[in-house]
């Protein structure tokens, strides 16, 4: 539709599944550099707006461009290689494999058959790895095999993975579920720091963390949108208390 | 050279079981059984093969393919065709209604040698075809399958499926394929005789050094990216495809290299037993081949072989007294070891030979072990 100079523009997007629409023709834009959060009630769409994006769940209707390029049309590991970077709501990491190994498969090179059969450790990518390993404070447990991290840890391991591959959309499903309070504000600070460079989507329901994070927040409501503020306005906004806050 | 090199041997471990392998078939086999025994050595050798393409395949790609007699079938059938055209001149087929063709084409009355048979006077060609043929064929499988995402189960069945259709189509072509009693009688390569005892020692030493080539072909893919990115698809596939790779062309290369690794194993078994039949395309040479795997150890390139080679003697050994206990012993062999040793004798000696205070100084070299995480990536290629 549009040409934008958003990083991300939904427009009109609805897919239903069985003649329920989960997302009901939802329109939304996603500034460069800007931490979006997106709350609501259970079974409000939050998830599914995501899988849409990342094309895990294909499109009834609607269009969904980053950077002016159609992405409905696209495979899931073109959308990823186009730029988009997905965080699963429980952590998604290898559990066989060592952390250094979790981050060196994310590295955005060998991503063909025979691009990985002949892969080189190179010294760009050991300093890569590091650098990213220090970013979410595993360089300690470079070695250690990835089951044996606390929940904590799997959830920065699994945005250090997102990191690796430098998105420029990065979508994080319940960040800091499961986390200590220490751990939340570890995390907080974490996302304050990577989306300088890049545009954040967070689906997330603590309202404390969300007040430390958030540029802006989208509150979906079955599927649609129904308020899109900054968080004091939402807080204050009495549809949003009565749908969501006021539980 | 040299980091590809240790890759490959799979470090200063992988490197020792290697070689104690290749000490026990090339050196201390040959020189303590008789050629009888000997034989069924290089016979299990070639099964072999196949356990080593599903260390591969299932081991570290998670995917269970329950139909590799296929490959081993198809690469087996291609060398009998040859064997077979070759044992079929003129001369020794004068008695023959048409002279020149195979005698089971003669006894079902074709008169002339089918088309898809003409290329196969040719050793180069089909050596050629042993090389792609089932790698073809098992990338047609893997596209149609792994694109729509089949996997899992459903996966298991299907190659079963296809296995038991092949060995039903060999079966009903009589006229073409030899029918149920397979292509037999299969006497020179290129005049050099195979039935005779140097050929018969040539012919173990030629499989005994393709099954270590395979092993350290697997050790490479293993090491590499693409190893780690099997052991990742194994463990979380949608994370893999998220991550920016095309997960299903993974498999399919995983199971095209599996096809190839199995093919070269069952022309081996034609060249060696001199004869090549449906029974070993089926569903239960199938099965089978996934339990010596299993056996040894599915994480395990050398396990593998270990393991072929013990459950074989056994089934040797067993059936030579009581025939009809064998098959409910080795179901019960496939239950124990899923059960106790999932990881199966290389599982075992992980656990327990390496407690044992001089073994763990021979392989880990002494007192300096270095575990560094560019090493700790060929733990699966272990022995």
């Amino acid at each position: 539709m549009s040409i934008t100079d958003f990083v991300l523009a939904v427009e009109d997007l609805t897919v239903s599944f069985d003649g329920f629409k989960a997302v009901d023709k939802l329109t939304m834009y996603i500034d460069k550099n800007e931490l979006r959060v997106v709350i609501g009630p259970n079974g409000a769409g939050k998830t599914t707006v995501l899988d849409l994006i990342c094309g895990k769940t294909k499109s009834t209707s609607g269009s969904i461009k980053f950077k002016n390029q159609e992405l409905t049309k696209l495979s899931e590991h073109e959308i990823v290689r186009a730029g988009v970077g997905r965080k699963f709501q429980t952590p998604s990491i290898y559990e066989n494999l060592s952390v250094y190994q979790n981050l060196e498969v994310s590295y955005p090179k060998g991503r063909g058959v025979f691009g990985s059969l002949f892969f080189k450790q190179t010294a760009e990518v050991e300093n890569r790895v590091r650098e990213v390993a220090a970013e979410i404070l595993l360089s300690d447990a470079l070695d250690m095999e990835a089951a044996l991290l606390s929940h904590g840890q799997k959830q920065w391991l699994e945005i250090g993975m997102l990191l690796m591959q430098d998105p420029e959309l990065l979508m994080l499903d319940e960040p800091v579920a499961g986390m200590s309070a220490k751990e939340r504000d570890q995390t907080a600070d974490l996302l304050n720091r990577i989306c300088k460079n890049r545009s954040v989507i967070v689906i997330e329901h603590d309202m404390e963390f969300v007040k430390k994070i958030a540029h802006k927040v989208t509150v979906l409501h079955q599927g649609k949108i129904l308020a899109e503020d900054p968080m004091d306005k939402v807080q204050a906004n009495e549809k949003v208390i009565e749908v969501y806050l006021g539980h | 050279m040299t980091v590809t090199m240790s890759k490959i041997l799979g470090g200063r471990e992988g490197a020792i079981g290697l070689a104690v392998l290749a000490l026990l078939i090339l050196v201390i086999l040959p020189l303590s059984l008789d050629l009888f025994r000997l034989g069924l050595v290089g016979k299990y050798t070639t099964y072999a093969f196949v356990a080593v393409s599903l260390v591969l395949l299932w081991g570290n790609g998670g995917i269970l393919s329950l139909g590799q007699g296929i490959f081993f079938g198809l690469g087996g059938y291609l060398m009998a065709m040859f064997l077979k055209l070759e044992a079929s001149d003129p001369i020794s087929t004068k008695i023959q209604t048409t002279p020149g063709i195979p005698d089971f084409m003669d006894w079902n009355q074709l008169t002339a040698l089918p088309w898809f048979w003409e290329p196969f006077n040719s050793l180069p060609f089909t050596i050629l075809a042993i090389l792609t043929i089932p790698a073809l064929f098992a990338f047609i499988i893997g596209f149609a399958m792994f694109k729509r995402r089949v996997g899992g189960v459903y996966f298991a069945i299907i190659t079963q499926a296809i296995a038991l259709i092949l060995s039903i189509l060999i079966v009903g072509q009589q006229g073409y394929t030899g029918g149920v009693n397979g292509i037999t009688d299969l006497k020179t390569m290129l005049g050099w005789d195979i039935r005779n005892d140097g050929a018969k020692y040539m012919l173990y030493y030629v499989n005994a050094l393709l099954l270590i080539g395979s092993i350290l072909l697997s050790r490479y893919i293993l090491s590499s990216k693409f190893g780690m990115l099997l052991l990742a698809m194994r463990d979380k596939e949608e994370r893999v495809r998220f991550s920016g790779y095309d997960v299903s062309n993974f498999k399919i290369f995983i199971f095209c290299v599996s096809a190839l690794i199995s093919a070269v194993g069952g022309a081996m078994f034609t060249l060696q037993v001199g004869f090549m039949s449906p029974s070993f395309v089926g569903i239960v040479p199938s099965i089978e081949m996934v339990i010596f795997a299993a056996v040894g150890g599915r994480m395990s390139l050398i396990g593998a072989v270990y393991g072929t080679l013990l459950v074989n003697f056994g089934k040797t050994m067993f059936s030579e007294t009581y025939p009809e206990l064998w098959l409910f012993l080795m179901g019960s062999l496939f239950i124990a070891v899923v059960m106790f040793f999932p990881n199966g004798l290389a599982g075992v000696w992980d656990k327990y030979a390496k407690r044992v205070g001089f073994i763990r100084r021979i392989m880990e070299g002494k007192g300096k072990a270095d575990n560094t995480s560019a090493d700790s990536n060929t733990q699966g290629a272990k022995a």
